[in-house]
């Protein structure tokens, strides 16, 4: 942690004052901000980007607003999440994330010791993929208008790896980078309503070290989609749709712990949709797959084939096909 | 997970679909009665893999799918009153009542709350002393024990805020029902084994006797269901109509009798009306007279409605295995989980939400 140690003593929580852009704006950013993410351009209304871009290159942009609950989890909290969210679609763009902005959205009466907590853990996260906090803001609502603390996080970056769904081929390999599921599953363990004893925690993690791993293969990557919301059987739903091609995929070889089987079978979720916050799919020629397995780590799996056709078409452990459609709403537990 | 993976073994499962297709001489027609089965036979495929001659019927066993409309509207009623959380399995969100959904209810500032268990929503009663609580309490015997609980502890603790609004039911008066109806075409069920599991299955051997029809408890795994499908078949092919326990890893003939001591303490046979079958006697459980003061009904003087026709949904039909839900000339079209026109495309036990996660014609999805 930073050596600035916040007068929490002074104010315990944030109030409105602090919304009304006067002295105690000012102090909170000072206290709180400032002193968390030493990179931000305090002085002015904007921040001067350092990326360097070269004739040739191009940058990638993308934003995302944050508004999970409970505000920390196992395995992450939700600075750490919008930290890595925006920078895991840069890397997803082929992009190594370089700046970022954030954006706060506090309530009234939250507390100043959990908001410099999240600001620290945010600055640590961007740190560990070598992004900059550049730029930020900070709101605060009346209470009851907010649940604790909102995120937007902006990024941009250099294009490393050209890879989109336009490049995506009928024979392609479809890997998946992990075992999925964590994040849904330990959010849904985590909620207050329900008091599981599970050792999981969130996979919440950058994903640009495995891209940047994957650049020497760049010629064989041809997309890149990060499993979120929604899930693999999601991600691999838009895959379809962008490219005009079927996704076709053998359940039995999609990487779940026991964990995260147990929690699913528990409360009648299905881990194919449920969330990830640290997992890719990797669409790559078939010669390139061996290698693609190697770079990554022991978890990730070949789990089916690009095909001529549309949707998606999932073998089961029987041999018979399902079709998946895209998660419709949000999973909600079943009765029994 | 042990326990649970050796009953989807494919190679096992192979072994008992030939010992099936051996059985086999004619065309024969089951119902499994729980929705948590459909399920799983659809997921797996199985109704894909047994021999032709076998026609599976989805049964009614599925809380969400047989509550009335009206008792969705009284849900609804009651979430949009000051002071009120309404309390909810999750699944209950998105059912249509006759205008709207609890989701939609909810988005309008009404508050209603999901929780896992009643005795959760007790706990928010507790915690609101201020509001009453109601918890929305649909379910087959398998929840209807945790509503009892939280009855008796809400009585032990004095806690005056929180209520039920009740629409329970039990399996084997539906089961006689559709055995008993002049267009039956099942001929062996398969019953619903977690029911069973709180319920025991004495009360099956009568039922079995009386309508001359094979009742296999069966669980809820593959091969569970194909060793149940198998017995049932070897019954039908051997002219017997007898219980048989092929969930016995969790099943006992009596049952978890704590559990049925604690249901009859709290609860009373009464009349219910189930979507799709209509009102059937002594189906349901409501309160005894001494825990009244927990019916919300009783509570918030609700009068009964008449029974709201189910519009343009098939559900019924569906419900009582007239109507397969492809076969449905709304579903994937007019009804999808989007914006489902009835129970069965919401829950997850529902049987046409079950095709279509798992069945879709590739049409659908590409509309």
């Amino acid at each position: 942690m930073p050596d600035c140690r916040f007068p929490f003593e002074k104010y315990p929580v944030v109030t409105l004052a602090h919304g009304a852009g006067g002295r105690f704006t000012q102090q909170l950013i000072d206290d709180v901000f400032t002193a968390a993410l030493t990179e931000v351009q305090k002085d002015h209304d904007g921040a001067l980007l350092r990326l360097e871009v070269g004739a040739s290159e191009r940058l990638v942009m993308s934003t995302d607003s944050y508004v999970v609950k409970p505000l920390f989890f196992p395995g992450g909290n939700i600075a750490s999440l919008a930290v890595t969210g925006t920078c895991n679609d840069l890397a997803m763009c082929g992009a190594e994330p370089g700046e970022l902005s954030c954006a706060w959205i506090i309530e009234e009466g939250f507390a100043t010791e959990s908001l410099y907590r999240l600001a620290v853990s945010m600055a640590e996260t961007a740190a560990e993929v070598g992004a900059r906090l550049v730029t930020g803001d900070t709101k605060v609502v009346e209470r009851g208008h907010g649940d604790g603390v909102y995120l937007n996080v902006t990024g941009v970056g250099v294009r490393r790896l050209v890879c989109e769904p336009g490049l995506i081929r009928a024979g392609d390999s479809i890997i998946v980078s992990g075992d999925i599921g964590r994040h849904g599953c330990a959010i849904m363990t985590q909620r207050q309503d329900l008091q599981l004893q599970s050792p999981l925690a969130s996979d919440c993690a950058h994903l640009w070290p495995q891209v940047e791993d994957l650049l020497p293969l760049s010629e064989n990557i041809h997309c890149l989609r990060d499993l979120t919301r929604g899930g693999l059987a999601t991600a691999l739903s838009e895959l379809s749709q962008s490219s005009k091609l079927q996704m076709t995929i053998e359940t039995e070889r999609v990487p779940v712990s026991e964990s995260v089987s147990s929690v699913c079978e528990l409360l009648g979720l299905d881990p194919l949709y449920t969330a990830n916050e640290g997992r890719m799919v990797i669409l790559c020629s078939p010669q390139a797959e061996t290698e693609v397995l190697r770079i990554l780590d022991s978890g990730a799996a070949v789990i089916g084939r690009v095909e001529e056709g549309q949707g998606i078409v999932a073998t089961g452990a029987f041999g018979v096909d399902r079709v998946l459609d895209r998660l419709s709403g949000e999973q909600l537990p079943r009765i029994c | 997970m042990q326990y649970l993976d050796e009953f989807r073994d494919p190679l096992l499962a192979r072994v008992v679909l030939d010992r099936i297709a051996e059985l086999v001489s004619r065309p024969w027609v089951l119902m499994e009665v729980c929705g948590g089965q459909t399920h799983s036979l659809i997921r797996y495929g199985i109704d894909q893999l047994i021999p032709p001659e076998i026609e599976l019927i989805h049964g009614p066993g599925c809380p969400v799918c047989v509550t009335p409309i009206e008792c969705v509207d009284e849900a609804i009623m009651l979430a949009s009153q000051d002071g009120i959380i309404l309390t909810t399995f999750a699944d209950m969100l998105r059912v249509p009542g006759s205008k709207t959904d609890l989701l939609a209810t909810r988005a309008g500032a009404a508050e209603v709350r999901t929780v896992y268990s009643p005795l959760d929503a007790l706990k928010i009663a507790q915690e609101n002393p201020e509001r009453q609580v109601v918890f929305f309490a649909v379910g087959f015997e398998t929840t209807v024990t945790a509503n009892a609980m939280s009855v008796l502890q809400a009585e032990a603790q004095g806690v005056d805020n929180f209520s039920l609004l009740l629409s329970q039911v039990t399996v084997p008066p539906a089961i006689a029902a559709i055995a008993g109806s002049p267009d039956n075409r099942v001929q062996a069920f398969l019953a619903a084994g977690h029911v069973c599991t709180v319920m025991g299955y004495w009360q099956y051997e009568t039922l079995a006797n009386q309508l001359g029809v094979p009742i296999v408890i069966a669980g809820f795994e593959p091969l569970d269901l194909l060793l149940a499908i198998e017995a049932a078949i070897r019954q039908l092919e051997q002219a017997q109509a007898q219980v048989e326990n092929q969930y016995s890893r969790c099943v006992s003939l009596q049952g978890n009798i704590r559990a049925q001591q604690l249901i009859r303490q709290v609860f009373r046979e009464a009349g219910q009306t189930w979507r799709g079958l209509g009102e059937l006697a002594a189906s349901g459980l409501v309160l005894q007279a001494d825990y009244i003061k927990f019916d919300a009904r009783w509570r918030f003087k609700l009068t009964p409605k008449p029974a709201v026709p189910t519009q343009e949904c098939r559900a019924g039909e569906v419900l009582t295995g007239r109507l397969k839900p492809v076969d449905c000339p709304h579903f994937g079209n007019r009804c999808n989980p989007q914006s489902p026109m009835g129970a069965t495309m919401v829950s997850a036990e529902g049987a046409c939400a079950a095709y279509f996660n798992y069945r879709q014609p590739a049409d659908v999805i590409s509309a």
